[in-house]
């Protein structure tokens, strides 16, 4: 309000008068554009994700320091014990850890859903004459954002403490490519159930009753080998262990294609029941 | 575009909606002529959102048919999501972005280029007096500030109806006033509104047609004049230097003024209603002269004032119970989201 004294009326310039002329040339009815396709709905909807990130930075907090305390500790605690040495144990163990990290902040889109509609945002974006999952389908372009970086956060970590991947740029790149595919069909399990429940808080608790076993239970941290045979069945057709070997296979060099198939197969398979379960809520609200 | 300013921008035929056991609408009929102002008025719970909701798609109705600009709401939704905006009680942009990337986001949503879209924005924060907070987050706008980006965000598309809920409430009077300014150009532009409110001045300013609603359903409809004459357009609320003098009071109101004078709780104060012909020319006149005849007879007036019935007063005229009646469903707002 620096300019008060220009302004001749000795009004401060904050108090607002509508203007009936300067309304008018906003509401004159001009020609509608044509409604935007399906992926630059959802692409714009991906920019409104980025924003929220540059005007929330804090948010990132997820997805770097979380991962590094996940890696750091687990090298650590469990290095010595199950394998000759940290760095031994860390050639194994970091596509694993990696995964379990990413696959845990899928979650944040539920919650980030449910507080779209506990705010009024969402109202306004139902109302839109758009592609119906494009508000869905953006949202989850934005948090790919978020689980490449926080693959690459691990991996940076990982190099420095000793991971040496034999499959090269090429591996590595491959293996994060899978995880993020997954991922992108994983969070529609999550859109899902922030939709069906009441409070951030509900989806919090029940993606981690879910998220926990899932990525405990399976070869993330142990080869299944020495577990008990029923606990081995479970690990077996967890899709997370389908990945965790997938990736694996993809930065030590090797194409794993029956696991790159099941992971696929899963991924396909989220998509279809979660995302059409979600679209069937979100339409009927 | 058709008929964009004819015929009927809202249809509702026996609108049905529950939540559990509570009948938020049962059996909703409104006729919403196009190109005007329409108010629908009534108190908390009393179905108005969520009849706005059904009519913005964002609900289902259980039963009836609600059609806009003859689109059915839940057949053809699509049609009726690209004519009309929704300003809803509680802010609808995403508070951590900026007021401008907010309506660049809306703008491209609805089909624009980024440069049109950025246009766009930016004549609309102009008009709506908000360059200054243009790249301001949405939170840290003030309520008034919120309320008219909002309806800016409404309008972007120039929709051919405009649903306003509750637009004025929880603002400062100059805040209510420049809301009032802003729908009286968007209606004279074109565009039909259907605002809901709690105040019978604000339908009473605004509106061509109200119709008053309770329990889920409409029970009086009309023009502001129409539905003042069934209720009387205003109310005389004075208090008396002496409590002793009222009696005397009492009687020289009903013979000056013929209308039924009520005695307050309050020992020295009244209130008569007046008006009762639906002019506030009359009202006026009515209180210059019982202020007169009070005078004449030596009655002294501490305080005097002439004022609408509150919707209270409305509620019970039309019903037999006040609005407060309805507040056990206030949690229909709740239920609703």
């Amino acid at each position: 309000m620096s300019d008060t004294a220009t302004t001749t009326t000795g009004r401060a310039p904050s108090v607002y008068v509508p203007s009936a002329e300067a309304l008018a040339t906003v509401l004159a009815p001009g020609s509608r554009p044509a409604r935007p396709g399906p992926l630059s709905a959802s692409l714009s909807f991906g920019w409104r994700a980025l924003l929220k990130i540059k005007h929330v930075p804090e948010q990132l907090f997820d997805v770097t320091a979380f991962p590094i305390i996940m890696v750091l500790m687990f090298t650590y605690l469990f290095g010595g014990a199950l394998a000759d040495s940290p760095r031994d144990y860390l050639q194994f163990f970091l596509p694993g850890i990696m995964v379990t990290s990413v696959v845990m902040i899928t979650m944040y889109t539920g919650v980030g859903l449910n507080n779209d509609i506990e705010k009024g945002v969402f109202d306004r974006i139902r109302t839109l004459p758009v592609w119906r999952p494009a508000a869905l389908v953006g949202m989850i372009f934005g948090d790919l954002l978020r689980y490449i970086l926080a693959a690459l956060v691990i991996l940076g970590v990982g190099l420095v403490l000793g991971f040496r991947p034999s499959g090269g740029v090429l591996g590595v790149l491959g293996g994060i490519g899978l995880l993020v595919v997954f991922s992108f069909a994983f969070s529609w399990v999550w859109t899902f159930f922030g939709l069906v429940l009441r409070s951030e808080k509900s989806v919090m608790g029940v993606s981690m009753m879910v998220l926990f076993p899932l990525t405990f239970l399976s070869n993330v941290f142990v080869e299944p080998a020495t577990m008990p045979g029923w606990l081995q069945a479970f690990v077996k057709v967890n899709p997370i262990t389908h990945l965790v070997s997938a990736v694996r296979g993809a930065t030590a060099g090797t194409f794993d294609a029956t696991n790159v198939m099941w992971l696929l197969l899963w991924s396909a398979g989220f998509v279809l029941v979660f995302g059409t379960l979600t679209m069937y809520r979100y339409n009927r609200r | 575009m058709s008929n964009r300013n004819t015929g009927l921008a809202v249809e509702t035929d026996g609108l049905v909606r529950s939540f559990g056991a509570t009948r938020a609408l049962d059996g909703l009929d409104l006729r919403v002529p196009a190109g005007t102002v329409y108010g629908v008025l009534g108190p908390n719970g009393a179905g108005k959102t969520t009849a706005v909701r059904v009519l913005a798609t964002l609900l289902r109705p259980d039963g009836g048919q609600a059609r806009v600009f003859g689109h059915d709401v839940v057949a053809e939704a699509d049609q009726v999501r690209a004519r009309v905006s929704l300003t809803g009680q509680y802010a609808s942009l995403d508070e951590d972005l900026t007021g401008s990337e907010n309506l660049v986001l809306l703008g491209r949503l609805l089909g624009l280029r980024k440069p049109a879209a950025r246009e766009r924005a930016e004549a609309l924060l102009a008009a709506f007096g908000l360059t200054e907070a243009a790249g301001r987050q949405v939170k840290k706008y003030s309520g008034g500030m919120r309320r008219r980006i909002d309806i800016a965000a409404s309008i972007l598309n120039t929709p051919d109806l405009l649903f306003l809920d509750e637009p004025t409430t929880g603002l400062d009077p100059r805040s209510r006033n420049q809301v009032w300014e802003i729908i009286r150009a968007v209606v004279a532009h074109g565009t039909t509104v259907l605002l809901t409110t709690q105040y019978l001045d604000e339908a009473d300013q605004l509106a061509g047609r109200i119709a008053v609603v309770d329990h889920g359903r409409v029970i009086a409809e009309g023009t502001p004049g129409e539905l003042k004459s069934s209720v009387g357009s205003g109310t005389i609320h004075l208090r008396l230097r002496d409590a002793g003098r009222r009696p005397d009071a009492e009687k020289v109101l009903r013979a000056a003024l013929g209308v039924p004078v009520q005695l307050e709780p309050d020992p020295v104060a009244m209130t008569a209603r007046v008006g009762e012909d639906g002019t506030d020319l009359e009202a006026s006149e009515q209180a210059a002269r019982a202020l007169g005849e009070l005078a004449r007879a030596g009655i002294v007036v501490d305080d005097f004032s002439l004022g609408q019935p509150s919707l209270d007063e409305v509620f019970l005229a039309l019903t037999d119970h006040p609005a407060g009646a309805a507040d056990e469903r206030d949690d229909e707002l709740e239920a609703a989201r």
